[in-house]
């Protein structure tokens, strides 16, 4: 009798936790190459300004420097870091140089690299590099910004570099209609503060040239080498045949690790340019100066509903701070906030323009649930000020204009200029709000709204959300069977500590019916197959899974064949079972004995269109009006996500994905001083939740709507967990002490002043 | 982040240290558990020429407590204050601000006599001294001198410690166990450094009054300080709603808290009136 593996389903244990637990994976800064040298960046002080003069003399005579590289080193034209998914020609001015040319637009911009036998002496050296900066004024918001009044491109004459517009039906003239006491419309503004990700293990590179075989090596790829091999590639003036990116272990991605920097370009280049091997590990200071910040956001919005709460259009407009220049993913979250801003709510008429302006700031870039966190915490406060106004209870508004299971597939707005439209593919939005609902036991707590109870006021709120994710457009994956038996599984995926191997192999092991035991997963780097695409957009199971099973049916078809020769039998009368390949007259031949008959197969995933995974999330907080800090009392998420691979796995993510959101909302924030300065350039102020602050979070997964468009049924699920957080506390907090927050982090500060204005 | 270029030296007596912080001229600085001074380093925010370590040398690390109070070896660390049971008694309010003192792994190496020579208006243990009267123990080239919590603290991170002196001990004056006390710190995560944060006690008299009330607080000035004007309000008081209110009220009012990123200067003030109520009312159910 056949039996059929069901690893997928299982809750289990995550098999690279074994060997991270034990100290032994392989970080980048593990890795020490004979001959290393050792890089450090200077980086500009001043946000806005001229370069006038820069000598490295001094530096480059320092005992241990081996280099100096600045733009004079790397040459004319100097390269720029190119849009990674959708080229738009208007961006190209808003390029950022791998090395300041001429100007400097943020502060942290890299001017100059050291490179030397340690990375003390290197840094050192950067005190020995004089700089002169004539200053310009700095644009630090986008209202001064928008004002032109100082131009970070002068050759554009803007600081606008693009707006998006996204349409559904005609706003206009749905509020030009409401001219009755039936309407009813409310105008508000909303802004999310500037802040990260801030992985645990910092960015780091180490380049490696071979000049005989004229070969680069870049240890420390994430999430896209592939993609990154391509431009570093070009920039570089080699071709993709002669540039590897190696994936080793990654702590942590979402979203900000792995895009190209410009240290992607410059630890390369200055491994090639002395044919040593150069190390460079990123700071926790400079991982926030320099990685890619996210959620600078504000809002003018205006919404239309009739006064039973049946929402009719929304329009306005959202202001995007990207930061000093359009880097390779820039464009995510600007698109991101306005196309899906309606989420898992019917509004029929929408017209909003998304604007990115460019400021003396970090250039920002994707972060978990890019644009999604942010145009959720619009969207949920809005909702929940126009209801409080209406007289609406907001569970029943929301369930008034949730998309229903019957309207599904459900298209949404469209976005111009990338012309871009997306449908909701399926679900039940309304069951989840009601699972949500009794989980939390709504109607019992809804009944402390507002009250006092020894000295802390409490409140409650609820937001409905959708995922975006298994973005394409597809993925590749080789399985291999090894001389033992085992079968080793190649995947474009990349690992960035979500994991994706313990999925991998339960795929793989399900989909060729054998133990997990007897795959190997391989993963990320260029070695191992001609192409790859990545993890982003919650695509890496999704789509890596789906490129599995295509590699294990065309594996299987290879199996069959070898043995049906052995076996003196037709191909298609080979019966595969627990490893062994067996004729319908009993004969068998064991997969161990077809190995030396190199059989692989290749196996490709395509899929243009994307999963939505859906949910609702509840929360109770506790206020106290003497110091404004606020508890968590109780946090509820229920979350459809298509089939789940692996319970257990999908928990952590929803679990963190919280913790983090809570960050988001509560602490993080990346402050600037009115000059362009960081001002939180530390953990003791860039504050990160940690293990104790918030330890009620109760997680409800199903997967009730399996997606229609992939062989597994999966849906993306790493981002969903971050989506609704800050309007579902906001919104818990306008309900416990009477006055609706407009703006993040909810602070203890904020919160008092909210209470005390 | 790396380190900038330093000599090294392990000294095993007080004078020895003593004599290379002078022969320095200034530019050698004193290494206990380094959880203020190697960050400092590694933000090339100062490059001292020497690190004069003190880890070998002897009877720094000891807690004494005799008719004179409780005596803190300069290299005394938060957590051989949290394991020292005789404390619960000889200090409660000590071994209570000890708590919030940033995380486990800091209170396994920060000392006593970094915090107090590092100064920063936020810390536990400045804020104790002030509150408490404390006295601490300086050696320098020309020996021993006492210097008054009072008059060791001149601004943020700034102190009366000369650079060829080094902090040596400090002493706590014994605590009365009928003494009522709170202490009330708040902080945007546990382990922070405080937005605010209040040291209180009093003793009775015989009428059942308050006398003797100290209030000192944290991060709501340039340095630790203690409120006398606050401290007149509550004493000779009956300690009941109203009296406390009252001094809480005085307490905002006359301090001068900082304006940044984690809070309004207006926020802070709010919050010093919550705590120094807080501290108050918790206080004769500890006692």
């Amino acid at each position: 009798m056949n039996v059929v593996n069901s690893y997928v389903g299982q809750p289990i244990e995550r098999i690279e936790d074994l060997r991270l637990l034990r100290g032994r994976g392989q970080f980048v800064d593990d890795l020490h190459l004979d001959g290393m040298l050792h890089a450090a960046v200077l980086r500009s002080s001043i946000p806005h300004g001229r370069i006038i003069r820069l000598d490295t003399t001094a530096a480059r005579v320092l005992p241990g420097v081996a280099a100096v590289i600045t733009a004079a080193e790397i040459g004319d034209p100097v390269p720029t870091i190119p849009l990674r998914l959708v080229p738009m020609s208007d961006l190209v001015p808003y390029e950022q140089p791998v090395i300041a040319n001429g100007k400097v637009r943020y502060v942290g911009e890299p001017i100059a690299v050291v490179v030397a036998e340690s990375a003390a002496i290197a840094e050192d050296a950067l005190e020995l590099i004089a700089v002169e900066i004539e200053t310009l004024p700095p644009c630090v918001d986008t209202r001064s910004a928008a004002a032109n009044q100082s131009l970070l491109f002068e050759e554009t004459g803007t600081n606008l570099a693009l707006t998006y517009t996204t349409v559904l039906g005609d706003a206009d003239a749905a509020f030009a209609a409401a001219t009755t006491d039936e309407y009813y419309i409310r105008r508000e503004r909303f802004d999310t503060q500037r802040h990260t990700a801030t992985t645990m293990e910092t960015r780091g590179l180490i380049g490696a040239w071979d000049s005989e075989r004229q070969h680069l090596t870049v240890y420390g790829a994430a999430k896209v080498p592939f993609a990154s091999r391509g431009m570093l590639a070009k920039q570089i003036g080699l071709p993709e045949s002669a540039v590897d990116l190696i994936e080793g272990d990654v702590g942590g991605g979402f979203g900000m690790r792995g895009e190209f920097y410009p240290e992607d370009f410059l630890i390369p280049f200055a491994a090639r340019h002395l044919d040593r091997p150069v190390k460079w590990i990123e700071d926790r200071r400079e991982h926030l100066l320099t990685c890619n910040h996210a959620r600078e956001f504000d809002c003018d919005l205006e919404l239309l509903c009739r006064r039973d709460g049946t929402i009719l259009a929304v329009r306005g407009r959202i202001n995007g701070n990207i930061g000093a220049y359009i880097r390779s993913n820039a464009t995510i979250a600007p698109r991101n906030i306005a196309q899906f801003f309606s989420g898992p709510y019917r509004i029929p008429n929408i017209h909003i323009e998304s604007t990115m302006l460019v400021t003396n700031k970090t250039p920002t870039g994707t972060y978990r649930g890019p644009g999604r966190f942010e145009g959720d915490f619009f969207r949920e406060c809005l909702f929940d000020v126009v209801a409080d106004d209406l007289g609406i209870d907001p569970v029943a508004f929301r369930r008034r204009n949730l998309i229903t299971r019957d309207e599904m597939p459900a298209k949404l707005a469209t976005i111009t200029p990338v012309r871009q439209q997306e449908e909701l593919d399926c679900g039940d939005y309304l069951q989840t709000l009601d699972r949500c609902l009794a989980e939390f036991h709504w109607v019992d707590k809804a009944k402390l709204k507002g009250r006092l109870i020894e000295g802390r006021y409490h409140g409650v709120g609820i937001g409905c959300f959708i995922e975006g994710g298994g973005v394409g457009p597809r993925e590749n994956a080789r399985m291999v069977l090894e001389s033992d038996g085992s079968i080793a599984v190649y995947v474009g995926s990349a690992i960035v500590g979500q994991g994706l191997e313990t999925v991998c192999v339960q795929i793989a092991a399900d989909a060729l019916e054998v133990p997990m035991e007897r795959i190997r997963i391989f993963h990320g780097s260029t070695t191992y197959l001609h192409a790859g695409f990545g993890s982003f957009g919650s695509r890496s199971t999704v789509m890596g899974g789906s490129a599995i099973i295509d590699a294990a049916e065309n594996l299987k078809k290879a199996i069959r064949t070898a043995a049906a020769l052995r076996l003196n039998c037709a191909v298609d009368d080979v019966l595969l079972e627990a490893g062994m390949a067996k004729s319908p007259d009993g004969n068998v031949v064991g997969w161990t004995d077809l190995a030396s008959e190199n059989l692989r197969a290749d196996g490709t995933f395509f899929c243009d269109r994307r999963t939505y995974g859906y949910g609702a999330h509840a929360a109770h907080v506790a206020v106290d009006p003497g110091t404004g800090h606020v508890e968590v009392v109780d946090y509820v998420a229920v979350g459809d996500v298509g089939r789940i691979i692996n319970p257990m796995a999908l928990r952590g993510q929803i679990v963190g994905a919280i913790v983090q959101g809570l960050g988001s909302t509560f602490l993080e924030h990346l402050v600037y001083d009115e000059d362009g300065q960081l001002l939180t350039g530390s953990l003791a102020d860039y504050l990160l939740p940690t293990a104790i602050d918030y330890p009620n979070i109760r997680v409800f997964d199903q997967e009730e709507y399996p997606s229609p468009n992939n062989p597994l049924g999966a849906k993306g699920a790493g981002e969903g967990g971050i989506i609704p957080v800050g309007g579902v506390i906001a919104n818990a907090i306008a309900s416990a002490i009477g006055v609706q927050p407009k703006s993040l982090p909810l602070s203890p500060s904020r919160v008092w002043e909210l209470m005390n204005p | 982040m790396k380190l900038p270029r330093f000599e090294y030296a392990s000294p095993t007596t007080v004078q020895e240290a003593v004599a290379l912080l002078a022969a320095s001229n200034g530019t050698a600085k004193p290494l206990a558990g380094g959880q203020s001074l190697v960050p400092i380093l590694a933000f090339r925010l100062a490059a001292p020429s020497l690190l004069v370590d003190l880890r070998r040398i002897a009877g720094l690390d000891t807690i004494a407590i005799d008719d004179a109070g409780v005596h803190l070896g300069a290299r005394v660390r938060w957590c051989d204050i949290e394991a020292d049971a005789r404390l619960a008694t000889a200090h409660p309010l000590l071994a209570a601000a000890v708590t919030h003192v940033a995380h486990y792994a800091i209170r396994k190496r920060g000392t006593v006599g970094g915090s107090l020579a590092h100064a920063d208006p936020a810390a536990e243990l400045p804020g104790i001294a002030i509150a408490c009267d404390a006295e601490l123990t300086l050696v320098g080239p020309s020996g021993r001198r006492s210097v008054p919590a009072e008059a060791f603290f001149l601004g943020p991170l700034t102190t009366a410690l000369a650079p060829d002196e080094l902090i040596t001990q400090i002493r706590l004056p014994p605590w009365p166990s009928a003494r009522r006390w709170g202490f009330q710190e708040f902080a945007r995560r546990r382990g922070d450094f405080a937005l605010a944060g209040v040291a209180a006690f009093y003793d009775l008299d015989s009428a059942g009054h308050a006398a003797n009330s100290h209030i000192g607080v944290i991060g709501v000035d340039d340095r630790p300080r203690r409120l006398t004007a606050a401290e007149a309000v509550l004493n000779g008081r009956t300690v009941d709603a109203n009296a406390i209110t009252a001094t809480a009220e005085m307490a905002a009012r006359i301090v001068d808290p900082p304006d940044d990123i984690h809070g309004t200067a207006r926020y802070r003030r709010a919050l010093l009136a919550t705590l120094v109520e807080r501290a108050l009312t918790g206080a004769p159910a500890k006692a």
